[in-house]
């Protein structure tokens, strides 16, 4: 018994990490930009797409991981420049890319999925290259690495002069303007890290369940949004630091949760719909509470 | 100071608004004008004179009707977008919303302050120095924000917005200070309050300034022009000279002669035989 909650929070724990690369995805789009970017499902999907056929192409693991924030990084600057530069609505031109995404994974892959069973992955090199038998050891460890160097970057990123200026933006984006930035720039710059982040965490999502599949992205934005509501809610953090420590919280606190839902006889196909109304939940509980208060509240937004 | 060659030069400077339609509205019509170096000029004007729209023009909001120029230091900015000419200007709304970012703790505006039309680059953006030179620039304000780096601006109040507005505004110095009726939303005590700083900001650092301003007794004492808007015409422009023994009505009086109208303005009240701004009521 032990052992099963010992695996199950292990296993989480994996996972909060390497899908909290997607929630600090999406924490950077719709809570530090204001931009309500749905390119993910299919940046995620790419990133695990162009990841699989490098490696089964030969290519070293960790450079075709890197392949895979590259063109995440791609994903979001398409999606980020049909926005300000041709001033298609966020949301819309979110889908639009997510949508041409699809097909270009199929394009990437040459069919539906990749297998990576018999090939060499960044969770296989490091068990060889440290010796470590265990599967869950060895993943959280490549994982648990990757998490903290992203999280130095952001952490310092985010505080520099270029990254004040981007949650600036998202902040009150009149005012950045009047102290001279293109906030058009920041904003691309903003929904290409965040993409980057995400298809980084498909990269990593294929290598660990050794496939990559073009429809493993579906419901990935719905997911990183659960996982910001639970942390924000939970942590309630202050500060660059904390908030991304929070992403990564909640992340693991949904994962777990799943988990355990799973274990104890939930189909797996009920996930997404069980995700979808967590999130509906969260958004409409602080509208209703509002509203038994009698306050005054803006009409709903539309885009 | 030049005497030939001002600081701010604009040149038939005309804006229509809903162009072509039954709307349309001429809010500026060839507007010229000379600021010199360390001008502070008060605008006043009815509702629709034009005199927001003139600030906006000159931040680069918008871009003027063909053939307009707008000149700085010799320098054509005309076709600069807004960002761009953030290094020659610093501006207040009247919103304290627009001026700071609530999210951000007032460590973090003052740093986006700092590098007012600067290249940012990836320097972490705050460091001791920094933070030593913002608690110096806050505490004249009076208000505490100097101990309160790391307090998120949106806990203040409207009036510690605008004053810390004010102070972001003029941080990295820039060529111009455009006010926008920046104390019109706030209390009488705090309106002083800010009132007084512009004054002390503008004097001390020698800021040329133009402050759109709806009370008359402000455009009176403060600055040493003073200049009235008329449907988008400057109808009445006085220097230090001709401004210093004017009473309110005298002004009343040079607009009503200078725009053939009735004084009209509903921001303007009439209490007790004396006109007085409604931020004195």
């Amino acid at each position: 018994m032990l052992d099963v909650a010992g695996h199950i929070l292990s296993f989480s724990f994996y996972e909060g990490l390497v899908f909290g690369f997607v929630a600090i995805g999406v924490y950077l789009t719709f809570r530090v930009l204001g931009f309500p970017d749905l390119t993910v499902d299919g940046s995620f999907a790419l990133g695990g797409a162009v990841t699989a056929v490098l490696i089964t192409n030969g290519v070293n693991p960790f450079l075709a991981t890197l392949a895979a924030l590259g063109v995440g990084l791609c994903a979001g600057l398409a999606t980020s420049l049909l926005n300000t530069k041709l001033r298609i609505p966020a949301l819309l031109a979110g889908i639009l890319v997510m949508v041409a995404l699809y097909s270009i994974n199929l394009r990437v892959m040459g069919g539906a999925n990749v297998g990576l069973l018999r090939e060499v992955t960044i969770f296989s090199l490091t068990s060889k290259f440290l010796g470590l038998e265990t599967r869950i050891a060895y993943q959280l460890m490549v994982a648990g690495v990757l998490a903290v160097i992203v999280f130095f970057i952001l952490n310092w990123f985010l505080r520099t002069e270029i990254g004040l200026a981007l949650r600036a933006t998202g902040d009150n984006e009149q005012m950045v303007r009047g102290f001279g930035v293109d906030t058009d720039k920041t904003t691309i710059l903003g929904v290409a890290i965040s993409n980057g982040l995400v298809a980084l965490g498909g990269a990593v999502v294929a290598q660990g369940q050794k496939f990559a599949d073009v429809g493993m992205g579906i419901g990935m934005i719905v997911m990183g949004l659960a996982a910001v509501i639970i942390g924000e809610a939970l942590f309630r953090p202050k500060g660059v630091a904390r908030l991304l420590l929070a992403v990564l919280g909640g992340t693991f606190i949904y994962r777990l949760v799943i988990s355990v839902a799973l274990r104890l006889g939930m189909a797996p196909g009920d996930l997404k719909l069980i995700t979808a109304v967590l999130v509906i939940i969260a958004l409409a509980v602080p509208y209703l509470q509002k509203k038994v208060q009698r306050e005054w509240l803006p009409p709903a937004t539309r885009w | 100071m030049t005497d030939n060659k001002s600081l701010l030069k604009l040149r038939k400077i005309t804006k229509v608004f809903s162009k072509g339609t039954i709307d349309e509205v001429r809010a500026l019509d060839k507007i010229n004008l000379d600021v010199n170096a360390e001008d502070y000029i008060a605008i006043i004007g009815s509702n629709g004179a034009g005199k927001t729209t003139l600030l906006n023009i000159i931040a680069g909001v918008f871009p003027p009707e063909n053939g307009g120029k707008i000149i700085v230091n010799g320098k054509e900015i005309s076709g600069l977008s807004e960002y761009r000419r953030a290094h020659y200007v610093g501006r207040v709304n009247q919103d304290p919303h627009i001026g700071t970012a609530a999210k951000m703790s007032i460590e973090e505006n003052m740093a986006m302050a700092l590098l007012r039309g600067q290249r940012r680059g990836l320097r972490v953006a705050s460091n001791k120095q920094r933070r030593e030179l913002f608690r110096a620039a806050l505490s004249p304000l009076g208000l505490g924000l100097e101990n309160r780096l790391n307090a998120l601006v949106g806990t203040l109040s409207g009036g510690q917005r605008q004053a810390l507005a004010l102070v972001m505004a003029t941080l990295s110095k820039p060529t111009l200070l455009l006010l926008d009726e920046h104390v019109a939303t706030l209390d009488p005590r705090t309106a002083q309050i800010v009132l007084d700083l512009t004054e002390m900001l503008v004097q001390r650092e020698k800021m040329t300034t133009i402050m759109v301003t709806h009370n008359m007794e402000v455009a009176l004492r403060h600055g040493n022009r003073l200049i009235m808007m008329h449907k988008g015409r400057i109808v009445v422009d006085m220097n230090q000279a001709q401004k210093a023994d004017l009473t309110i009505n005298d002004l009343i009086v040079a607009f009503e002669r200078a725009s053939g109208e009735e004084f009209v303005d509903d921001k303007v009240l009439l209490h007790n035989g004396n006109v007085v701004g409604i931020s004195d009521l």
